[in-house]
């Protein structure tokens, strides 16, 4: 048990909702989320489709803990063909929705075709049906929510939607859940708003069984208390949420700062998890209200913010007034660092319109950045950008095309094109801040050296969340490395890498493993899910989940050659701060980290390595 | 000598008045440690977790160190994001 044994088959171009029997065979070598709905996209999905086409496939996939009493056991991926990227997309998501749905009894939907009509998918336990969305397109996720409770005068129902960057092909666009919480990278968003499909909206009620509840809860309660006891998941988090990052990622020089131009930002105290919880000298509030928990979570690393009244961005617009998702890390640092903004209420608002509209902060902000680069290197004037002086710094800037572009509208319709497609459209393709056209996020690899292999390699483009060596390079969990060396970081990333895809196959959070180890999360999964969940198998299937999304990459079309980083971070050193004078030392790693994967000189995997894990 | 003292996170209650953006320069003894220095503001050895000279991690161990003129000494309690 675990899971519910039971996926939904909807067809948007017939109109049908199927259920059908989970294939446990493919369940007891990828467990779930992550590494089943993988298994399923790639034995379904011809891998050099166009991401927009009807002939790909979006799966919403829960985790076999998903739903249970485990601590943050929420957790839901969506996966596809990445709009941004064309490479495998995984993006994973919190807040209730995805409890909700195991709940209901399925433990994935697919979804196939594209709907003649806009339409969104409503889910009461074993019912499921397809109703128009005619009136609802166009709408904001916020409204969407809304209407769709009011409806079905149900305030229960848990919805995850597109808002108007989805339905206007915006490449970064994602899918919101709860409001404020987002599968968020790669273009989820906009592959399903390539379908037609509005939202989804879940009522479920049928509980999660697991296969040895008296174990299971007595594990659960155990771990826990591990959480609680921990200084960084029982205080750290909650108290500073991921925003404590700021000061700690500026001071060692690995902030990426004005397109990475610059590593360091001398506005980073004024954005940081600190700042957000001091009282302003506008309203003696500070920007902070409170944290928040997604389903079963006892870290609650949440930020719930309120915009300052009086500020410019929000004076006459009193429905932004309310308290909504504020700044994680990486958004403050896209919308921040990355552009030279230090206006904290702008960039929460540029957050809101984000999760209200569906557009990935990161992407956007990074994609904002480049943009910043192309206008002040002259590649871009006043024509393209309709007038607005698009310097570095500039808050303005940011408030205004955060709205443009989720509406498809001006120099918003550039910027929806994702950093990659925008620098190549202006002639500078070394500006984009982008591996597989994807932009990386809020650590520079040339101060933290790991990452640069991590973004690299990382199966759906530039990303953080693969192998989140930080951890280790910068705080010392679970050993301390040195950031500005390439020695070890191979290995690192690869025992990082495979042991992540475990976790986004559970149902459960990474940001438990600041706390726990795979020795931590194995007793839950063997006590949840019938068959062998030993470490040792449990570490093999992470690494055949990372083999298979490569092996799908490499039949799309990637090869080797794209396993690199933007030229910037390889060729101009660091201008200050403990890396000066030090780019990422990618040649040293990749060759390396090549070997312990068991792939070639090309990056293929060898017949030897796939026949090992079953492939 | 002059260094300066950042304190970051929950650990900012123990910087003295006039204290701008968590930094504050201070006065200190030829020979100082990163220790010493920690003892001074009253920041509890148990919460000197992340402790940077310069940007540079420094061990405990080598928090025993004197310190230079012009050094800027960094410390966090237990912290992550992601
Ligand atoms: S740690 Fe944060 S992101 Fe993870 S489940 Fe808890 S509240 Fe959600």
């Amino acid at each position: 048990m675990g899971w519910q044994r039971r996926i939904l088959r909807v067809n948007l171009t017939e109109g049908t909702c199927n259920p059908e029997p989970l294939n446990m065979d493919w369940a007891r070598q990828y467990l779930g989320q992550r590494g089943l709905a993988t298994k399923y996209f790639v034995e379904e999905v011809d891998p050099t489709v166009d991401p927009l086409s009807p002939d790909n496939k979006l799966i919403f996939a829960t985790g076999p803990l998903t739903g249970t009493a485990a601590s943050t056991a929420g957790r839901y991926s969506v996966i596809t063909k990445g709009a941004l990227t064309g490479a495998i997309a995984c993006s994973n998501s919190g807040g209730y929705f995805g409890a909700e749905l195991k709940n209901a009894g399925w433990d994935m939907i697919v979804f196939e075709g594209r709907a003649p009509e806009p339409v969104y998918l409503l889910i009461e336990d074993e019912e499921a049906r397809l109703l128009p969305a005619g009136d609802l397109w166009g709408r904001s996720v916020w409204e969407t929510h809304e209407r769709i409770q009011h409806d079905h005068q149900d305030p229960m129902l848990k919805i995850a939607a597109i808002g108007q960057a989805g339905e206007n092909g915006v490449l970064f666009a994602c899918i919101v859940n709860d409001l404020h919480r987002a599968a968020g990278r790669s273009g989820v968003g906009a592959v399903m708003g390539s379908k037609r499909l509005k939202a989804v909206a879940v009522r479920g009620t049928q509980g999660v069984s697991v296969a040895d509840p008296r174990r299971f809860l007595q594990v659960t309660m155990e771990k826990k208390r591990i959480l609680a006891e921990n200084a960084v998941t029982g205080q750290g988090l909650p108290t500073y949420g991921t925003q404590v990052l700021m000061n700690v990622v500026n001071e060692i020089g690995a902030l990426p700062t004005r397109n990475a131009r610059e590593v360091q930002f001398e506005g980073a105290p004024r954005i940081s998890g600190e700042a957000m919880r001091e009282p302003r000298p506008t309203d003696g509030k500070p920007n902070l209200i409170t944290n928040q928990a997604c389903f079963g979570c006892t870290i609650a690393c949440g930020r719930v913010s309120r915009i300052d009244k009086t500020h410019y961005v929000v004076r006459n617009k009193p429905q932004y007034w309310k308290a909504s998702g504020g700044l994680e890390y990486e958004n403050a640092w896209a919308m921040g660092a990355d552009t030279g903004i230090d206006d904290l209420e702008a960039m929460t608002y540029a957050n809101f319109i984000c999760n209200e509209q569906g557009m990935d902060p990161i992407s956007f902000g990074a994609t904002l950045a480049a943009a910043m680069e192309l206008y002040e290197s002259g590649a871009i004037g006043k024509e393209e950008t309709g007038g607005i002086d698009l310097r570095f710094g500039n808050a303005e800037a940011l408030t205004t095309l955060v709205e443009q572009t989720a509406r498809g509208e001006g120099f918003g319709r550039d910027l929806g094109l994702g950093s990659r497609r925008l620098c190549e459209k202006y002639g500078r393709p070394e500006l984009s801040m982008t591996v597989k056209g994807q932009e990386f996020p809020a650590y520079d690899p040339r101060g933290i050296q790991g990452m640069g292999l991590t973004y690299a390699t990382s199966n759906r483009g530039a990303c953080h969340l693969r192998s989140y060596t930080v951890a280790s390079e910068v705080l010392g969990i679970p050993e301390k490395t040195d950031p500005l060396v390439p020695d070890g970081k191979p290995a690192l990333v690869k025992a990082f890498q495979d042991a992540t895809a475990v976790v986004d196959s559970s149902g459960l959070c990474l940001f438990t493993t600041f706390a726990w180890s795979l020795d931590d999360i194995q007793p839950q999964i063997d006590a949840a899910c019938e068959g062998d969940w030993s470490l040792e198998n449990l570490l093999a299937v992470g690494e055949r989940i990372w083999n298979l999304e490569r092996q799908f990459n490499l039949r799309a079309g990637f090869t080797g050659a794209d396993d690199r980083l933007p030229e910037r971070l390889v060729s101009e050193p660091a201008r200050q701060g403990p890396a000066k004078g030090l780019t990422n030392q990618l040649d040293k790693m990749l060759p390396e980290y090549y070997a312990l994967r068991g792939w070639d000189e090309n990056g293929v995997p060898t017949a030897e390595t796939l026949q090992r894990l079953g492939l | 000598m002059t260094v300066t003292l950042k304190l970051f996170a929950s650990l900012g209650v123990h910087l003295p008045p006039g204290a701008r953006e968590h930094a504050v320069q201070v006065e200190i003894p030829q020979g100082t440690s990163i220790g010493e220095l920690l003892d001074r503001f009253g920041v509890p050895p148990e919460q000197r977790h992340l402790v940077l000279r310069n940007g540079v991690f420094v061990s405990p161990a080598g928090r025993a160190e004197p310190l230079h003129a012009g050094d800027s000494v960094a410390v966090w309690p237990p912290v992550a994001g992601g």
